[in-house]
């Protein structure tokens, strides 16, 4: 077929041919064409299946409100569905498909649900599919979502890459029709920093789309001179393809690019597909016109209806012809140049239907009446005429225009709550006076229909924008244009005719659907729209809700504006997930953190864990181990034999320095740290002010004045905020400054009997690491391999004699090579986090799993920890009653009876006690395998745990179903006196 | 949103960590009589005002400083903007 419909003139290339498919048929338009004029063109009026009864549907508009003619474009993994073909810009080698239609577009089997449409009413939800209750999820749920639908994902990782970018200026103004245009250049023209974005990928709105004059020219000529002006102006920038989507505080505005969809696979590599634009502005504009509104008749869904203003946009951007034959139905003088246009253009237009009592001289005719019905399922043939004499006429036409007036294009006034107002000489909402804060609305949006008022008010607002922001403006001379004046009767639908009247397109609600809501006492627009689904879709009812108020209104004898309405919300039209998530995606999803030993441990073999952003190896297989625990258990073993090196360098350090250090110490920590002596580390408990524990590790004092603390890796962030909010919020009189040195400090665990003569290899000799001058819990700064600075801590995660060691970050991959070499002697062996979590539940030191944000001082028998004699955060409060109760919750040890692991989250329950939440006596919180001991233990919080050593309690698992038998403990599984600690 | 930092100028909120009611400046004495009552109000009993609200946030994509943040709830109009640390003293040299 070739392009049956193309009609002369328009804003299309014809030396630029393109082709493309729908539905698997090759067809062919021009550069400037969107899918939906280039459809038209080739004579293809339906183009998609509603929502919920898969009516045959065709366009209805020429822009981003368009709510039926939604395809899948593209293929295999670049398909994008619910692309509303109104938008999408022709390319070479574009393949479309209809959505929501099987088998085909014009035969779709679903369609059958339009017969069922009595039981599909408003709130089938909630009346229909209700019984047996079981059936929901499994059976109607499954079937309804089924049937009905959008687009369907192609299921494959999106292969297109998107960005993200950050833009500042003086003005925004949003959308480049004739108020945005006049805004821009007289902002521009003042040397104000302006960016200009409209949606469209040609700038310059309704002006492209109408036949007016401006200053002489036609409006398209004087849009492109006034865009070629903008673009010679360094401060202005233009922003075609770009959606301003939402309207945040302070002037933030989000905004999606469409920076490579329009172009052919070919040419998009290297490209973002969209951009996702954070734009700051001191002031902006709003200048994104009016949707024209539908008027609701029985069967106004039929492919070939479509607004008045859509279709001369058709005719006079794309050249495309609705039809051959097209009749206008309108109750504003405003449709009439519809008619005058196609006129103009040779298509026939036989009449203009207008319900209004004075109606205006047209050259086709104009028949006083209203439409009552429409023939053509697949495509409109004929409408009947219910003239206001009382006649009856048929007319056979293929297209037919609608308009029932225009909507100014709100949204954006209300993202922040903003409510609209009500004007009766335009019978429209527009922005109210409770604006975002530096917004101001000019043109359409602000109901200014006309050319001339468009571009008076774009100048005037722009001038007083720049005003406000202490930038005179001199105001340009407005250039000559139309000033026709709104003539309009409210008129919202037809009365008379049976079958279904359409007011939402996209989520198929009929006037009937809002009188049932009506008469079943949903009259709030709040309640009526979630009842009935009235404007909830991805278009938010940008046609609909109008025609719905207009129904509500007059079922409970109210004004429209006493009946509301529903406000917008972000976004504006539907954007690509892809686009919010830019390029934070899989592995760049948040920053991967590696530790100094990463790249040797890789070398190692080593497999790693993800621990918060830092990857950390896990355990080090070796030639033969075919088994993770075979690795785990060598490592864990090699250790308390021998030596093992674990790197450590993701424990959170803060340095804290200041000749009060000590006394803000004392504040922060549960326990004592005034007298710590110089030299000394000491462990340090760290409660939240409602006394949970937040956090715990060590404080070593460098000198009087300086310690260095650890935090747990996952709290290495949130334990700095809270001492810098004990530091600035509480104490600011103290003398005492805090900076995370985290990142700064390479540390690693020499962990073993034999971890002293392997330290005493590397350590300088100057300096006496021997039991006697460095004993357990001694810190000092130190040099090793011959001069490089260096911290020693002499402190124990394992429970065996061990260490810290710590050198600058740069050192870090250097240390562990010489530890490795000068251990050599010693079959010293790297262990991973496994290892060091088992060995630290042998030990019966509490982590993350124990310190849950349940836990008090108490729970983790640490009470008498609790200093009474000096304050300190959290102190109070975890001496209350409930949390510090003799027969709460206490840490305590679990061996497995038999030779199951006991899976950590098991529930406790007495032996042989009914499981049940009454019975519940506390869970497990870490459990692992002791090659040590040779049994599967775990620590747990179990109520009264310290008096019920011995006990055997049952550890249930109820998502496996299973109950295991384990013997109550101690929790300090290896070397109860600590006598390995200080050898 | 966009705060306002005394040395820094408008910075995005995205670079702040919020926390909450700036009352919890005003930390009771837990060494006093009657501690475990005021820091029991201390910690439970806010206010939630529709309007002003002073409240602390933390710079911490930035200079790691504490803000005492006066915003009304109702609009997040901002209208002072103070170091928490200097709310701090001022109330010390005040007592």
């Amino acid at each position: 077929m070739t392009q049956s419909n193309r009609i002369s003139g328009g804003l299309i290339d014809r030396d630029l041919p393109i082709s493309f498919s729908f539905e698997g048929e090759s067809l062919q338009g021009f550069a400037g064409d969107t899918l939906a004029s280039a459809l038209l063109a080739n004579g293809k009026r339906l183009m998609g299946r509603s929502f919920k009864y898969h009516r045959p549907r065709g366009v209805i508009s020429s822009g981003s409100e368009e709510p039926n003619a939604l395809m899948h474009i593209g293929e295999g993994a670049y398909r994008t569905p619910n692309t509303r073909a109104t938008v999408a810009e022709l390319y070479d080698g574009m393949v479309a498909q209809s959505q929501n239609a099987w088998p085909s577009l014009a035969f779709d089997a679903m369609g059958i649900n339009d017969l069922f449409s009595n039981f599909l009413t408003a709130g089938f939800y909630y009346k229909t599919f209700m019984w047996p209750r079981a059936f929901w999820e499994k059976l109607y749920e499954p079937i309804i979502r089924k049937a009905a639908g959008l687009g369907s994902l192609s299921m494959q990782d999106d292969p297109d890459v998107y960005d993200k970018g950050f833009l500042h200026c003086d003005l925004l103004v949003i959308g480049a029709g004739p108020a945005g245009l006049m805004a821009a250049l007289t902002a521009g023209r003042a040397g104000a920093q302006v960016i200009l974005a409209d949606e469209d990928f040609v700038m310059g709105g309704r002006l492209n789309s109408e036949v007016i004059e401006i200053g002489g020219q036609s409006g398209s000529d004087w849009a492109k001179a006034s865009l070629a002006e903008l673009a010679s102006l360094p401060n202005v920038r233009l922003m075609a393809r770009t959606t301003v989507l939402g309207a945040f505080d302070h002037g933030i505005f989000s905004a999606v690019e469409r920076v490579s969809d329009h172009l052919p696979l070919s040419q998009r590599a290297g490209r973002a597909r969209e951009t996702l634009w954070r734009i700051y502005a001191k002031r902006s504009l709003l200048c994104a016109g009016a949707t024209e509104r539908m008027i609701a008749f029985s069967n106004n869904d039929r492919p070939g209806i479509m607004q008045a203003g859509a279709m001369r946009a058709y005719a006079n951007r794309w050249a495309v012809s609705a039809g051959q034959k097209v009749a206008v139905f309108a109750n504003n003088d405003d449709a009439y140049r519809t008619a005058r246009d196609l006129t103009a253009k040779g298509v026939e237009v036989v009449a203009v239907i207008d319900p209004r009592e004075g109606v205006p001289d047209s050259p086709v005719q104009v028949i006083r009446g209203q439409v009552i019905h429409s023939k053509g399922r697949l495509g409109l043939k004929s409408v009947r005429v219910r003239k206001a004499d009382g006649g009856v006429e048929t007319l056979a036409v293929d297209a037919l225009a609608v308009s029932g007036g225009w909507n100014p294009n709100l949204s954006l006034t209300s993202h922040q709550r903003g409510r609209p107002d009500w004007r009766d000489d335009i019978a429209a909402f527009v922005p109210g006076a409770n604006l975002p804060v530096g917004m101001a609305v000019a043109g359409a949006a602000a109901g200014d229909f006309s050319t001339h008022a468009a571009l008076h008010s774009g100048a005037e607002m722009a001038c007083q924008s720049l005003e406000a922001l202490g930038q005179p403006v001199t105001p340009a001379n407005l250039p000559e244009a139309e000033d026709a004046p709104t003539q309009i009767t409210p008129f919202w639908y037809v009365g008379e005719g049976k079958a279904r009247k359409w007011l939402d397109f996209q989520n198929d609600v009929t006037v009937k659907d809002v009188k049932l809501a009506h008469q079943e006492g949903f009259e709030s627009v709040e309640h009526l729209k979630r009842y009935t689904t009235l404007g909830m879709a991805t278009d938010q009812g940008k046609n609909a809700n109008m025609g719905g108020l207009a129904v509500m209104a007059e079922m409970t004898g109210q004004s429209i504006p006493q009946t509301g309405t529903t406000i917008f919300r972000p976004p504006y039209t539907p954007v690509s997930m892809g686009a919010l998530a830019g390029r934070s995606t899989g592995k760049d999803f948040k920053p991967t953190r590696l530790t100094p030993s990463h790249h040797w441990a890789q070398r190692q073999g080593a497999v790693f864990v993800e621990v918060g952003q830092w990857l950390r190896a896990q355990w080090f297989p070796q030639p033969g181990e075919t088994h993770w625990r075979q690795s785990v258990d060598r490592e864990a073993l090699a250790v308390r034999k021998s030596v093992g090196v674990c790197d450590v360098t993701t424990l959170g350090k803060v340095d804290v320095q200041g000749k009060d250090a000590a006394q803000f110490l004392n504040l922060v920590y549960a326990n004592a740290f005034a007298k710590l002596p110089v030299g000394k580390t000491r462990y340090g408990l760290m409660l939240r002010e409602d006394g949970i524990a937040m956090d715990d590790g060590t404080a070593a004092r460098l000198a009087e004045d300086h310690f260095v603390v650890t935090t747990t890796t996952a709290n290495a962030g949130p334990v700095y905020r809270h001492m810098e909010f004990v530091r600035q919020c509480l104490r600011p009189d103290l003398d005492v400054q805090l900076i995370s040195t985290t990142d700064a400090w390479a540390q690693y665990a020499v962990a073993g009997p034999n971890s002293r003569k392997l330290l005493q290899k590397i350590v300088d000799p100057e300096f006496d690491i021997s039991n006697e001058a460095f004993p357990f819990m001694g810190c000092a700064e130190i040099t090793v391999c011959g001069g490089i600075r260096a911290r020693l801590f002499r402190i124990s995660f394992s429970g065996e004699l061990a260490y810290e060691i710590a050198v600058p970050t740069r050192y870090g991959e250097s240390l562990i090579e010489v530890l490795m070499q000068a251990g050599a002697e010693f079959d010293v062996t790297p262990y991973g986090t496994e290892a060091l979590g088992v060995l630290r539940i042998e030990k019966g030191h509490a982590a993350g799993n124990e310190l849950n944000g349940q836990t008090a001082a108490a729970h983790l028998g640490m009470a008498r920890l609790v200093s009474t004699k000096k304050d300190s955060i959290g102190a109070v409060m975890t001496r209350r009653s409930e949390l510090a109760k003799d027969d709460g919750l206490r840490l305590v040890g679990f061996e497995s009876m038999g030779a199951e692991i006991l899976p950590a989250g098991s529930h406790l329950f007495a032996d042989g006690a009914t499981q049940e939440p009454a019975n519940d006596q506390g869970w497990l919180t870490s459990a692992c395998y002791s090659p040590h001991l040779g049994k599967h233990i775990a620590l747990g919080y179990l109520a009264r745990g310290s008096d019920r050593i011995g006990e055997v309690v049952d550890a249930a698992n109820p998502v496996e179903g299973k109950t295991l038998k384990a013997r109550v403990v101690s929790a300090h599984f290896i070397d109860p006196e600590g006598a390995r600690l200080r050898d | 949103m966009l705060i306002p930092h005394p040395l820094l100028g408008l910075r995005d909120a995205q670079e702040f960590t919020y926390l909450g009611d700036a009352s919890l400046l005003n930390r009771p004495d837990g060494m006093a009589e009657g501690a475990a009552e005021a820091l029991h109000d201390y910690l439970y009993l806010r206010d939630n005002p529709a309007g002003e609200h002073r409240e602390l946030w933390f710079h911490e994509q930035g200079d790691r400083s504490w803000l005492v943040v006066t915003r009304n709830t109702l609009t997040h109009e901002i209208t002072q903007v103070e170091f928490a640390a200097d709310v701090a003293r001022q109330k010390g040299a005040d007592q």
